[in-house]
Formats: C-alpha cells, structure tokens, sequence
C-alpha cells in the first residue's frame, strides 16, 4: 500500500528537520499526481496528504482533489474523497460550496453505502446553505423503508436543526413515527432528534408529550428483557438507548405533573432494578437519576434518587463516586437535608488522591455545614487543610473563614479557627480577607491579648505567610502593649522586649519575602508602637526615617508622613487618628490618613491614647 | 460530543474527529493544550475533568488516549462506554488492535468511526450492525478497486 510506505519514511526520520523535508518531498510528488487526473492510485494519493494534515502539515491544495474524488462515480474513491472533505473542508470554505451537489446525487443513489457518505458528510460539515438546500431530501429519506439509511437520516436532521432551528419544523412529524419503529438504530436516532428538536424549540414540548407513554413502553421492554445478546453490555440492555430515552424523558417531565406522573413508576422501577455493578448499569442510574431529581416527582421517588447517590459515593469505582459528587452538589440546596444524611461518606471523600475527587468533596462538605455540625465539620475542614493539594488550599481557606463566620459557636472558637488558617496556611489565604480577618479580631476585645500572643510566636518562626505577616503586624501595632506586659491567661508566659517586637517587624521590613503590602503594615505598626513603649523611641524614629528614602514609593510617602508626625506634631502623635472618616482628614494631616485608606489591605482603624491630656 | 481525540503518550495525535465547526487554529491550540492537560494525570485519577467549558472524558488503552469533550447535559459513564465500543470495533476489526494498525491504517479507523457516531452521536448501538457495514462497505471498495477487464473497461460487460 502505497501510503504505508509513506508513513514508514516519514517515521524513521530522527529530527523534525529531516520530517520536514521527507514531508516536503512527499507533499510535491502528490501535488504532481493532482495534477496529472490519471485514475490508478487517486485514493492513495489523497491518503497519504490526508496523513500529512493530521501530522500537522497544511494541506489545503487537497480540497479540490476531495471535491473531484467525491464525484467520482467509483466507490472507493468517493469514500476517501468524502473522508478528506470532512477533514480538510469545512463550512467556512467556498470549496465546500462546491459539494453540495455531489452529495445531493449521492443522496438519492441506489447503494446505501454511498447514501450513507453523504449523510455522514452533511452531517459533519454541512454549512447553513448546504442544510437549507437538502433539509426536503433528508425528510424524504427519514420515511425511507431501510433502516440503515433511516437512522443515519435521523442524526443528519439533528445537525441540521442544530445549523438552523427554524427547520426543525420540517422533521417534526416523521420524528414521532419513528418511535414505533424496531430498530435499535433508528430509535436512538429518534429519540435523539426529538430531544434536539424539543431543546431547540420549547414549543414542541406539548406536542411530544404525547409520546410520553410510547417512550415508557420503549423503556419497560428494555428493562424487563431477557438477555438480548446484540445489544446486552455487561447485562444491562441497549444502555445507550436507555440513557437517552431517560434524558428525552427529564426534559418532556420537567414543569408538567402529567408527563412526571405517567413517568414515575418507570424511574422506580429502572431505579431498583438495575444492576450497578459495572459502568453501564451506573451510566443508567445515573440518568435515571438525574431525571427523578429534574422532574415533578414524588418525595419518595427523590429520597430513593438520594440514596443512589449515597451508594455512589461508596462505589470503589473512582469515577462514580465523582459523578455522585456533581450530582449531590446540583441539589444540596433544594435537598439539603436528603443531602446532609451522607455528610459522613462525603467527608471521607476529602482524602481521597484524585485531586477532582478531593475539590468536589471539599464544595459538598462546605456545602453541608450547618449550625449544628459546625465543630465536627472544621475539625474535618482543618485536617484537609493540612494535606490540602496547592490548588484547592486558597478556595479552602476561603470558604472554611465563611463557614466560620457563619457558624461560630463562640467568639473564642472562632479567633481559634482563624488563627489555625492564618498559621498553617497563611501563605494561601486570599489577601481580601485580611481586612475582615482584622475587623473579627478587633470585635473580640476579650481575646486580644491571647491573640496577639499567638500570632507573635507564629510570626517569629515564619514571616513568609504575607497573610500571617500583616494579621500579626496590624495586632502587634494596636495590642504592642498587651504583648509587652508578659501574661496572657490560656497562654504560657513569654517574656517579650520592646527590642524583640522591633527586630520582628524590622526582619518583615526588610526581608526580600514580604510583599509591598506586608512591608507597609510592619511600618505602620511600627509606629503606632512608638505610643505604646517608652525605651525604644529613638529606634522607632531612625527606622522611620530611613524608609523616607526607601524605593519602594508607597513605603516611602508613609514613612515621610510618619516622620512628619514625628517632627512637626510630636504632640499630637498620641491623638492621632487613623480613620479615613475623622474630622483629622480635613486638617493638614489628612495626608497620612489618605495614605492609609489608599491601602486597600489595611483596615483602617484608631490608635488610641497613651494618656489624655 | 464535541470532538474526540486519539493521541499517544509522546502526545503524536492518531485521529481527530470534530463534530463542530471550529478553525483550523483554534483546533490546533485545543489539542496542544488538552493534550498536555490529559498527559499530565496520574494513573489512578478519575476519568473526568473539567476543561474550559467543556466536560472531558478521557481514558488510556495500551499506548493510546481516547479523549472526548461532551456538553454540560451529557452523561459522562456512558461515554465512557461509547469510547469503550468504539475500541471494541476496532479491535475486531483488526484483530487484536493496537497503536500501529491505527497509525498505518488510519482511514479505516475513521471510516469505523463514521459508522458508528455521527454528528457526535451513536448510529447503531449494536456491535454487529456496525461491523456488518464496514464489512459490506470494505467489499464494495474491493470490487471497486479490482482489474476491470477490457470489456467492462468499454461498458460492454
């Protein structure tokens, strides 16, 4: 086979060099046979450019030898002239224009083999026009006595209302017929174009309905079957047939209680008879169950639909504990409560090794956590959290600091959790919640010498966090004093300088791992810390004013306005407020406080007094 | 379906079939990036991930990858088992297939391929139907591309 050789050549070349050239060689020897219209060896001809193109290679001087294959009255070429169309031309190319003719002769020829081309061609690559022009010879050819050409009719009619919607008209009625017929082939074609044509246009849903009961019937005789050995898969029969009849059903049931009546004893039956054991007996229940939920059924029906999807989730079959997952997470709001009862398994699923697995899991359980379950769910939430993979750890972090929120038994249990995030995972919390991390804390005014205790020690093994770093800055520069005075009550005492508090927040200053945004808390708190001790004062300052010349701009207007307040209002250091909605905006300082709500991460807040005077 | 992929794990495309309109550039950035996107699973992972805005169903016989995108209402067990089928005919068709009958026989795996899906949908849910006409169509090109003898050659036989 001439092509053979061809591919054995091009295979042994050891670079893409020498491929490029062995193709370039070829590639010129077919263009030449093109031209030549000699009839031995066209097919190959056009086989081995059609090797060249999936290769990756442009082959676009093929299309009119297709266009010239396809009208050749010799099969075998037809066959691959239509092959190289389908690959080569597609609607946008005028050349396809060009073939229009071809196949509406062939549509009608007297071997089905080469009706079939063309039905398969059209339906591939058939343009609007092309559709238009042949949509009357497909509906001629849907009432055709043969089978064979019957269902490839039917799916030709589905591209073709998918092309142009408006002609779905012109196949309703053959479409219903169809359903009476035997053949396997030319029922799923049916169902298939009913479903496309009721999709396509709502109006038609009334008149399918009708068909409710036939598509029962289909269904029964399916199910109940003996063993069918044509089209048995792993006991299950015709599983492809079944599956689309389930989904034509959801879409006719959906809205209407006389569709879903007449629907729900089937769905309990294929519901409790099917054997799950092997993919296609899932692939079925997962359709059925798909429809239960969809349709107007009875509440029995839907827990048994539930349940299914409970047993899913304990299937060893990776792939069908994933499609439970999806399936529970379309209805965890409307059934939340069906849901909730295999809260347990779900959970389990957050260890699962398969990363998709582990994201569906991570949604449901997020999904179900409620008032009630709230300490056992963040135990299980924060274990995750632990062996979390990278890519799901920010959307973790998010959702378990809105479960938190939400749920919180306690205002302690609550800065507990946060604190756990912002320590074992502060690198991936989302920098929009900092500000809300800050205004929780700052609410729970009871907790605030115990947290800023924890978050010094966690700062002072780790300053790579950012979230961590400006949570920690912005509590060490309002409760600097707190952290100074040594005992904390749930806390084991640790003896903390006003030169231990400086060195940290000067490391975060100065360390080629903090963000810009990181650096400007330290600094601030740096500052607000220059009215909370006595000793260090003059470091405080020097600090400040070497940054008045730091690159970094905002850095650096900060630590300027900074030591402005240092220098011109020394005394008004202790009433400065930070507030963006102070009366001090107004007055010469307001500068300082523009700086401060200018950065986005930082939630403002007051500085408070030393002493009156 | 969208369209279905057969590639090996050196990430060499064996068949491309699309059952939608898209440019020839936008085909070719689709498979580079899906390629490089199924490649990168580990064995035990689930058949199923999502892709920009499609559902892909993915699985690894011997060499090859069978990969296909499906829409949002589409039923991602069963197709699995269209790509389940689509193997099973081939394997009867070449006798215990494997990555090389596809790569030196390419159209017939295409022409298998358009037997049984059309527009992205099965046409004949039964094996045998469907190897009965490759069957039928594989004799019809034989008899076509036998000698013709000189008088058929001038019509007269």
């Amino acid at each position: 086979c001439p092509e053979n050789e061809m591919i054995r050549v091009i295979r042994s070349a050891r670079t893409q060099g020498e491929e490029r050239g062995v193709i370039q060689r070829e590639c010129a020897a077919i263009r030449a046979q093109f031209r030549q219209a000699d009839s031995g060896g066209r097919s190959h001809n056009l086989a081995k450019l059609l090797y060249v193109h999936m290769l990756g290679y442009p082959a676009h001087f093929g299309q009119m030898e297709c266009v010239r294959m396809i009208a050749s009255p010799r099969y075998s070429e037809k066959r691959i002239g239509y092959l190289g169309a389908m690959m080569l031309l597609d609607e946008k190319q005028d050349a396809s224009l060009l073939i229009t003719n071809s196949i509406k002769n062939d549509l009608s020829h007297s071997s089905q083999y080469i009706q079939s081309l063309a039905l398969c061609t059209l339906a591939c690559m058939g343009s609007a026009e092309m559709c238009r022009d042949l949509a009357p010879e497909i509906e001629r050819l849907l009432k055709a006595s043969n089978s064979y050409i019957k269902k490839k009719a039917a799916l030709c009619a589905v591209h073709i209302v998918r092309k142009i919607p408006e002609l779905g008209e012109l196949f309703t009625p053959s479409a219903h017929s169809l359903l009476s017929d035997k053949n396997h082939g030319v029922l799923h074609g049916a169902v298939v174009l009913i479903t496309e044509l009721c999709e396509r246009n709502p109006g038609n849903l009334d008149e399918f309905r009708k068909a409710v009961p036939e598509l029962v019937q289909i269904m029964k005789g399916l199910v109940t079957s003996g063993y069918s050995p044509e089209h048995n898969v792993a006991g299950i029969s015709d599983p492809f047939l079944q599956v689309r009849v389930l989904r034509l059903l959801r879409i006719l049931g959906r809205n209407n209680d006389e569709a879903s009546d007449a629907m729900n004893d089937l769905l309990a039956q294929v519901a409790t008879n099917t054997d799950s054991s092997k993919t296609a007996g899932s692939a079925v229940l997962y359709e059925t169950v798909l429809t239960i939920m969809d349709i107007k059924s009875e509440s029995g029906l839907r827990v048994l639909a539930v349940n299914i999807l409970g047993r899913f989730l304990l299937n060893n079959d990776r792939n069908i504990r994933y499609i439970s997952m999806t399936s529970l997470q379309k209805i965890v709001q409307t059934d939340h409560t069906a849901v909730q009862r295999h809260r347990g398994t779900i959970v389990d699923c957050l260890k699962d090794q398969d990363a998709s697995v582990k994201r569906r899991a991570l949604e449901l359980s997020l999904a179900l956590v409620s008032a009630a379950n709230i300490r056992s769910m963040m135990k299980e939430l924060l274990r995750f959290l632990s062996t979390c993979p990278p890519e799901l750890r920010s959307h973790a972090t998010s959702g378990i600091f809105n479960a938190a929120e939400r749920y919180a038994p306690s205002q302690r249990w609550h800065i507990d959790t946060i604190l756990h995030v912002l320590i074992t995972a502060g690198g991936d919390v989302r920098d929009e919640t900092v500000p809300n991390l800050i205004q929780l804390i700052s609410v729970a005014s009871e907790l605030h010498c115990y947290t800023v205790h924890k978050l010094y020690r966690a700062l002072i093994s780790d300053i790579s966090q950012q979230s961590l770093v400006q949570v920690a800055c912005w509590c060490i520069g309002e409760y600097g004093d707190l952290l100074l005075k040594g005992d904390c009550d749930e806390i084991e005492p640790m003896q903390v300088t006003e030169d231990d508090v400086l060195d940290v927040l000067e490391t975060i200053l100065q360390s080629h791992m903090s963000s810009p945004t990181s650096r400007g808390f330290a600094l601030t708190a740096i500052m607000k810390l220059s009215t909370r001790i006595t000793n260090n004062i003059d470091r405080i300052r020097s600090v400040v004013s070497i940054y008045g010349s730091c690159i970094d701009v905002e850095l650096q207007q900060r630590a300027v306005e900074y030591n402005a307040l240092f220098k011109k209002y020394d005394h008004m250091r202790y009433l400065i407020i930070f507030d963006e909605d102070s009366d001090i905006h107004q007055s010469g300082i307001c500068s300082l406080a523009r700086t401060e709500s200018t950065h986005a991460q930082e939630h403002t807040t007051f500085l408070r007094f030393k002493n009156t005077s | 379906m969208r369209f279905m992929l057969l590639f090996s794990r050196q990430g060499k495309l064996r068949l491309q079939k699309w059952y939608t309109a898209t440019a020839e550039r936008d085909k070719k950035k689709m498979v580079r990036e899906l390629m490089q996107v199924v490649l990168a699973r580990k064995p035990k992972m689930c058949s199923f991930l999502e892709w920009r805005d499609l559902k892909i169903v993915y699985k690894r016989y011997a060499s090859l990858y069978f990969c296909c995108a499906v829409e949002e209402q589409d039923n991602e067990l069963i197709t699995l088992e269209v790509i389940h089928r689509f193997v099973e005919l081939l394997d009867k068709y070449f006798g215990s297939v494997c990555e090389l009958d596809i790569i030196f026989n390419f159209e017939k795996a295409y022409f298998i391929l358009d037997e049984f899906l059309m527009g992205g949908e099965i046409q004949d849910t039964s094996k045998k139907g469907v190897l009965k006409a490759i069957e039928q169509a594989d004799l019809l090109q034989e008899e076509d591309e036998s000698p013709r003898s000189v008088l058929e050659e001038m019509g007269l036989a």
